[in-house]
C-alpha cells in the first residue's frame, strides 16, 4: 500500500506541474516503471489509451471528447516519439514501457508522427463532448 | 537453413548480375568479398578458391584500406542482445585482426540506443581501442534523439557543416559523410534536406569526374522497403550530383544486414549492425530487434572492410561476421 500510494502522490505532482502550463494541451511523460497501475485517476472514464507496438500507432484514430486524456505506451523495443505534425505536443522519446500524456481541450483533428520512424501515422479526433456520436464509441474510440 | 544454402550457392559464381544481387540480399551472409571493377562487381565467398590463389591479398594491399562499422546500439540491453558493447569489442578484435590495419573507420550511425550523454560516453571510450588513425561518423535516428543532434555532434561531429555533413580526401578519394535522420516529416523517409543538397552539390563541384567517391550516411540512399523507413526521399537528387564520376560507392547502416546494388556508376552497400540483426525487409511485423539463438548471434553481426587500388577504379569491399576466420 505504501508504494501504492507514494506513486499517486508523484503522479498527482506530474499532473499539478503539467497543468500549471495551461493552454490547449497538457501533456506529461513517464518513466515506464514508475507509476503502477493502481494509480489510475477517478476520470478514467476520460482516459483513453494507444498503445505502439509493431512500428504502429493502434488505434491509428480515436475518437475522444473534449478534456479527455490520452496515454500512449510503448510496446515495442525501439524507441518511439508521439509528435503532434503541428507541433501542439511533443513527447521525449519513449523507451520501452515509458508513457506519454495529453489532454486536449480544444476540438479538432490532432495528426500525430514519430518523428524517429515518420511512416509511423496516426490522428486523435476531438469532439465537443454533447455530440451525440461520442455515446456509441467505446473506450478505445471505437465505433460501436 | 535454404537461405543460408542459397548464399553460399551465389557466392561461389565469379561474377554476378543485377538479379544475383536480389539473391545477395539476405542478412544471413557468410561473409563475401566483392570487387568492382568497371562497374561489374564481382564476389568470392570467403575460403573459396579464388581467395586462395592470392588475390584476395593482392587486394588486401591497396592503397587505401578502410573499415566500415555500424549501428553498435550502445545502451540497448533487450533479449536480442544483452551485452551490445560486448559484440562492439568483438567486432574491434576483428578489425584490430586485420593484416593490415585500416587507414581509418566509417561508423554509420546509431552509436546508441537513445543519445544518452553516457551511452556516448561508452561508445567513445570503446571506439578508442581501434587501432587506426580517426574514426569518422554519422548519425543515425537513435543518436539525435530529444536535442536535435546537438549531444551527438558535441563529441562526434566538431568542425561539421549543419546538422553534422561534411567531407575529406584520402589517398584521392572523396569522402563524404551525410545526416539523413534529422526533421523527418510526417509519412516519409530518410532526409537529406536542401542546405545539405546545397552543400553537396558545390562540395563536389570541383572534383574531376575521375575521382573516386564514397558517400556514407546513416539510412539506405536507395529505395530498399520505404514501408519500413529503408530509404531516403531526397536521395535521387543528391545522387545525380554524382552521376558523372566514374566511381561511386554508397556506404549504409540501418537496416542491420548486407544488401548490395550496382546502379550505373554507383555501387550500393549496407553493413551488418555489431549489436543484433534485423528482419529481412517486409519479413514479420517491424524493422526492430530480431532475436536469434544465443549462439547464431555472432553469425548475423560483423564489419565491412573495404580497399581502393588506385588505377584499377576498384573498391573491394569485404563483410565479415564476427564468427568469421577472416
Amino acid at each position: 500500500m505504501k508504494l501504492i500510494s507514494k506513486s499517486i502522490v508523484s503522479f498527482a505532482l506530474l499532473v499539478a506541474s503539467v497543468a500549471f502550463a495551461g493552454g490547449p494541451v497538457r501533456a506529461q511523460s513517464m518513466a515506464g516503471k514508475s507509476v503502477s497501475g493502481d494509480a489510475t485517476p477517478k476520470t478514467a472514464s476520460k482516459s483513453f489509451n494507444v498503445e505502439i507496438k509493431d512500428f504502429a500507432f493502434a488505434p491509428a484514430t480515436i475518437t475522444v471528447p473534449i478534456g479527455a486524456k490520452i496515454t500512449w505506451v510503448n510496446k515495442d523495443e525501439e524507441p518511439h516519439t508521439v509528435t503532434s505534425t503541428d507541433r501542439v505536443f511533443i513527447s521525449k522519446a519513449l523507451d520501452t514501457d515509458d508513457q506519454f500524456s495529453v489532454t486536449l481541450d480544444k476540438p479538432g483533428t490532432y495528426e500525430y508522427f514519430c518523428s524517429v520512424h515518420p511512416r509511423m501515422v496516426a490522428k486523435i479526433v476531438v469532439v465537443a463532448a454533447k455530440d451525440k456520436q461520442l455515446m456509441k464509441m467505446d473506450k478505445m474510440g471505437k465505433m460501436n | 537453413m535454404v537461405k543460408e544454402k542459397f548464399i553460399t550457392e551465389n557466392l561461389t559464381h565469379d561474377g554476378i548480375d543485377r538479379r544475383g544481387f536480389l539473391k545477395c540480399m539476405a542478412w544471413a551472409g557468410t561473409g563475401a568479398y566483392c570487387v568492382l571493377q568497371g562497374g561489374v562487381l564481382k564476389s568470392y565467398a570467403l575460403g573459396g578458391e579464388a581467395l586462395r590463389n592470392g588475390s584476395m591479398s593482392k587486394m588486401m594491399k591497396g592503397e587505401l584500406g578502410f573499415v566500415q562499422i555500424s549501428d553498435s546500439h550502445i545502451g540497448f540491453d533487450k533479449a536480442a542482445n544483452p551485452d551490445v558493447t560486448g559484440t562492439l569489442r568483438q567486432a574491434i578484435a576483428k578489425i584490430n585482426a586485420l593484416p593490415t590495419p585500416p587507414s581509418f573507420v566509417l561508423h554509420t550511425g546509431d552509436l546508441s540506443q537513445l543519445s544518452k550523454p553516457d551511452q556516448f560516453d561508452t561508445v567513445s571510450e570503446v571506439l578508442k581501442e581501434i587501432r587506426t588513425e580517426k574514426t569518422f561518423y554519422v548519425p543515425g535516428e537513435h543518436d539525435v534523439l530529444d536535442d536535435d543532434g546537438a549531444g551527438y555532434r558535441e563529441r562526434f561531429a566538431k568542425g561539421t557543416m549543419g546538422d553534422g555533413w561534411y567531407s575529406f580526401d584520402s589517398a584521392g578519394v572523396h569522402f563524404i559523410g551525410l545526416v539523413n535522420v534529422m526533421n523527418l516529416k510526417a509519412g516519409g523517409l530518410g532526409n537529406l534536406g536542401a542546405d545539405q543538397l546545397e552543400w553537396l552539390e558545390k562540395d563536389v563541384k570541383h572534383l574531376k569526374s575521375s575521382t573516386p567517391i564514397v558517400v556514407f550516411a546513416h539510412i539506405p540512399l536507395w529505395s530498399i522497403y520505404p514501408d519500413w523507413g529503408w530509404g531516403t526521399s531526397d536521395a535521387v537528387q543528391a545522387l545525380s550530383y554524382l552521376k558523372r564520376f566514374g566511381s561511386v560507392t554508397v556506404l549504409n547502416g540501418h537496416i542491420h544486414q548486407t544488401m548490395k546494388k550496382v546502379e550505373g556508376n554507383i555501387t550500393f552497400h549496407t553493413a551488418m549492425s555489431t549489436a543484433f540483426p534485423q528482419a529481412a525487409p517486409g519479413v514479420g511485423p517491424g524493422p526492430g530487434p530480431l532475436k536469434v539463438d544465443a549462439g547464431k548471434l555472432r553469425s548475423v553481426l560483423g564489419i565491412t572492410d573495404v580497399n581502393f587500388i588506385r588505377g584499377r577504379n576498384t573498391l573491394g569491399i569485404t563483410d565479415s561476421t564476427l564468427d568469421s576466420s577472416m
